[in-house]
């Protein structure tokens, strides 16, 4: 049985490691559609959220995961605790060891993070997200979800639009995406888009600059969150053209397939980069996202924690 | 790997036409009965019973599936894989009497599990237990209701269920390594 102590990212994943996830999410899922959505698989255990970053839906997400499968949970977010003090990442760390901690999720600002936790630890470590590196959940659900709306994704076509560069929704998506057979553009302004792409995939992942041409045929869109500070460092003209270059929009949307799917990782800018109707029209699947999130989750702790991943 | 077949085709469907009976006759009846398999053989058996309830009864009862994975007390450390299969009740369990069917009953520990599973789905009026092989060696204080057939084995021997519907042959036997000296596995 593979003995991966931690889910850190995906690019060291196989198609059966996906399919693990993705079959456990179904059970996860027939879970949260009873009346009493508990089982008591992970009794006893304490996960403790370790989020330096702000985050409420994905902080929420994996603290009913856990309470669903029964375990414990310490929520502990850096504004209020010793970090404020300048207690370093090592010490918070070490007492949480100190104190047993079994998984450890967290969220932080700087890439790499949790595999520096991770060498330290006994315990399991669940990225949450580092920096602009991964968030291998999100990719999941992400993925769970465009598997329940459109079947084998072999082939198909997904435009990832937005600022890319610094992305770890996108890069942790690109893997996924990849590894279950779809192809992949990445979209965005030139000062937005990463300089290299990943190697070994030929045409199956590319860069264009235009919305209008990438979104042709497009079977799912998933447009990211643009963060206004990338305007002041000089990134961007302005919001407006962004909006006009690369919103989302009803309009664009015709140049897709007619089952579209609008993916979104939230927490949306409503008018920029999706447009309102958009965002709450048939194509959009956001809230199915969130729903799948806690399942998605359900499934990590308990893979993780039985060394089925 | 030695096998011995202790129950045939025939054997099985006798069992069970008697276990249909006894449920009839100490239920009074069909009156809030429903059948719930724990899978995979245990489902097939619930099916069986419940065309069988239908021929002597001309009533259709409910069939629903349990798996219990997620309720077992030995999910951690473990040693394999676990296959998570879905749950499917199809009516609501409050106030029914519930017989939990199952191919073999051996430690008990299966049946606790699908018992606190049943329990998180309502509140039934009794659950009972049918199983068509009791292996003894029993671990908790968990007895069966209905037994197709007991079978006395040593921990080293394996009981081996077969239904023509997930094995395409039907039969049980009981199966032990050559050359076993007879000492039960630690």
């Amino acid at each position: 049985m593979p003995e991966r102590r931690h889910l850190l990212d995906l690019d060291d994943f196989s198609r059966a490691d996906l399919e693990t996830y993705l079959t456990t999410a179904d059970a996860m899922q027939e879970i949260l559609s009873r009346p009493i959505k508990r089982v008591p698989a992970l009794r006893g255990m304490s996960v403790v959220n370790l989020f330096y970053e702000a985050s409420t839906r994905t902080r929420v997400s994996f603290e009913i995961a856990a309470k669903n499968l029964s375990a414990d949970v310490v929520n502990i977010t850096a504004s209020g605790s010793s970090v404020e003090k300048g207690e370093s990442l090592l010490d918070t760390v070490a007492t949480l060891e100190a104190l047993g901690a079994d998984i450890i999720v967290m969220r932080h600002s700087q890439s790499g993070a949790p595999y520096f936790v991770a060498e330290r630890v006994r315990g399991h470590v669940v990225n949450a997200g580092d920096g602009w590196h991964a968030h291998p959940t999100q990719a999941l659900l992400d993925l769970y979800t465009l598997r329940n709306r459109l079947g084998d994704l072999a082939g198909r076509k997904v435009v990832i639009v937005g600022d890319i560069l610094h992305s770890r929704v996108a890069r942790s998506n690109l893997w996924s995406l990849l590894l279950a057979g779809a192809s992949v553009v990445l979209c965005g302004p030139p000062t937005l888009l990463p300089p290299a792409l990943p190697e070994g995939w030929g045409r199956r992942v590319q860069v264009e600059y235009h919305l209008d041409r990438a979104i042709a045929d497009a079977d799912v869109v998933m447009a990211l969150r643009l963060q206004k500070e990338r305007q002041q460092g000089g990134l961007l003209p302005s919001v407006r053209e962004y909006v006009r270059l690369y919103q989302v929009s009803a309009e664009r949307l015709k140049r897709a397939r007619p089952w579209v799917v609008v993916m979104h990782p939230g927490p949306m800018n409503e008018g920029v980069e999706i447009a309102p109707d958009v965002a709450h029209g048939p194509h959009a699947v956001i809230e199915e996202q969130v729903a799948n999130g806690v399942a998605i989750r359900m499934a990590t702790l308990f893979l993780l924690a039985g060394g089925e991943l | 790997m030695v096998e011995k077949v202790i129950m045939t085709e025939a054997d099985v469907r006798r069992a069970l036409t008697r276990i249909a009976h006894e449920i009839l006759e100490r239920n009074r009846g069909t009156a809030d009965l429903i059948l719930v398999g724990l899978p995979t053989r245990g489902v097939t058996l619930a099916q069986r019973l419940a065309d069988k309830l239908a021929e002597l009864e001309h009533v259709r009862l409910p069939v629903g599936k349990l798996d219990v994975t997620l309720y077992r007390d030995d999910l951690f450390p473990r040693k394999r894989r676990l296959q998570l299969r879905r749950t499917d009740l199809p009516v609501d369990v409050t106030g029914k009497r519930v017989i939990l069917v199952d191919d073999v009953l051996f430690t008990g520990r299966t049946v606790r599990a699908a018992m606190d599973a049943l329990i998180d789905h309502g509140r039934p009026h009794s659950i009972q237990l049918a199983v068509l092989i009791d292996r003894g060696h029993r671990e908790l204080p968990i007895r069966a209701d209905y037994v197709g057939k007991n079978v006395p084995t040593s921990r080293a021997e394996d009981v081996r269920v077969r239904l023509l519907e997930v094995d395409a042959v039907e039969e049980v036997a009981i199966a032990r390594d050559d050359g076993a000296d007879g000492k039960e596995e630690a």
